[in-house]
């Protein structure tokens, strides 16, 4: 299984998906595929098809609303898979913890591998926190 | 008989190897060509040894089946490409290898899966009478199908069956579903029908569509090689000059509409392959 196993490593695909969040981290992810910060060299693709992902980068809060359709990408993706919260509202809530809708981080619906903090995220956290959930996939024996 | 079994298990070994390695030129070479630093060569590889380990979810059966006729009439038609058998044949296989494509997609219930299925179709219509076409006009040159004779005749197709060579270009095109034919797969365009005719196709799976398309691309290339086979390798150049023209086309290009393609592929490959056909039956007369 090494040879499976480093590819895994070497060839993340990501799907991401947003939840309720205000387009700042979201904004920010789509940043990290410009020529600037490239996030193709290390094998990352932007998927827009779960069934293709292997990493989830969650943005915003989840609401009453985004929950179920959260849980159903989450359920589409094939294993093994991580699942990364990008940004204060995607790990705990953030500024709207207490509103009537929300029910908090996304950690509430599906389980959490890596959280990234800030308000918006910068782009280079966005990359550390892909190559830490990497860290995680390589030391899990799956 | 030994040689040829030698031959038929290196065509099915080495095919995918050289069509990875392409997959991977043309991934670094387009990001060179957009300002990035691009992944490594082999990333295609990695890829696909990644996607081998993945889980296994079965959203039909029957796609399955689809998957693997796909891949086995794409090696099928490759082969006949490498024993130089029937031209005629290499495209119905090719034909039917597409047809095999669409049934996959449709035997999903995912209506994004079945509007690529619709638009490979249509792709499908777009290429295929341009290849007959070419079948046709190695059959006024040469008097027979057989690409065993293409390679014995010492004057090569290319000064006879340039327009139609022009015609096979906007075939590779179509067949590589790069960006101005990006209609299927909608590879660069997530947001309109997710990914098209594969949106279904996940693990293990989506690695074997992945492998039939190394195939694919060695037997398009190959077939665009047949215009210069004697020394072959001047027909391997520009089989790559090939390669590398559509890369820097799908870069400068915009995503165009099906109907699009089908108007033009028609009129540009059908219009160079009948006048093509018809001035090589003129010059030589009907026998």
């Amino acid at each position: 299984m090494g040879l499976i196993h480093n590819s895994r490593i070497k060839s993340p695909w990501i799907m991401h998906f947003d939840n309720s969040s205000c387009n700042g981290c979201d904004i920010e992810v789509l940043a990290c595929l410009t020529p600037l910060y490239d996030v193709e060299r290390f094998g990352i693709v932007n998927m827009g098809n779960p069934k293709h992902a292997d990493v989830l980068l969650i943005t915003g809060p989840v609401n009453r609303r985004t929950a179920r359709v959260l849980r159903n990408l989450y359920d589409q993706v094939p294993g093994p898979k991580m699942v990364i919260a990008v940004g204060t509202c995607a790990s705990t809530g953030g500024v709207f913890h207490n509103c009537y809708n929300v029910l908090g981080g996304v950690d509430k619906v599906v389980p959490v591998d890596v959280y990234i903090p800030g308000c918006s995220v910068r782009p280079e956290a966005i990359i550390d926190g892909v190559v830490l959930a990497l860290q995680k996939l390589a030391s899990a024996n799956l | 008989m030994m040689r040829q079994l030698i031959l038929l298990i290196a065509t099915i070994v080495v095919a995918p190897f050289i069509g990875g390695l392409l997959f991977g030129i043309d991934r670094r070479i387009t990001a060179r060509l957009q300002g990035r630093f691009g992944p490594p060569i082999l990333q295609p590889f990695y890829d696909f040894l990644k996607l081998i380990g993945k889980e296994r979810i079965a959203v039909s059966r029957l796609q399955f089946v689809w998957i693997y006729a796909y891949l086995v009439f794409m090696v099928g038609s490759l082969l006949c490409l490498v024993f130089q058998s029937d031209f005629l044949i290499l495209v119905f296989l090719l034909g039917f290898a597409g047809v095999s494509l669409v049934l996959a997609g449709f035997s999903t219930k995912s209506p994004y899966s079945h509007f690529g299925a619709n638009r490979e179709l249509l792709q499908i219509m777009a290429y295929e009478p341009v290849l007959l076409l070419l079948a046709i006009g190695i059959y006024a040159q040469n008097g027979t199908f057989l690409i065993s004779e293409i390679f014995n005749q010492s004057r090569p197709l290319i000064f006879s069956l340039w327009p139609l060579f022009i015609a096979v270009l906007y075939v590779l095109t179509i067949k590589m579903r790069k960006s101005p034919f990006d209609i299927a797969t909608s590879h660069h365009a997530h947001q309109e029908i997710v990914k098209g005719v594969i949106t279904e196709f996940s693990g293990p799976y989506y690695a074997l569509y992945q492998l039939a398309e190394w195939y694919e691309i060695v037997l398009v290339l190959g077939i665009v090689a047949l215009f210069w086979t004697n020394p072959l390798w001047v027909g391997i150049l520009i089989a790559l000059a090939a390669f590398l023209l559509e890369l820097l086309i799908d870069n400068i290009a915009a995503r165009m509409t099906a109907p699009w393609m089908v108007r033009l592929s028609w009129t540009v490959g059908l219009i160079l392959g009948v006048l093509n056909i018809a001035y090589i039956y003129f010059t030589k007369g009907v026998s």
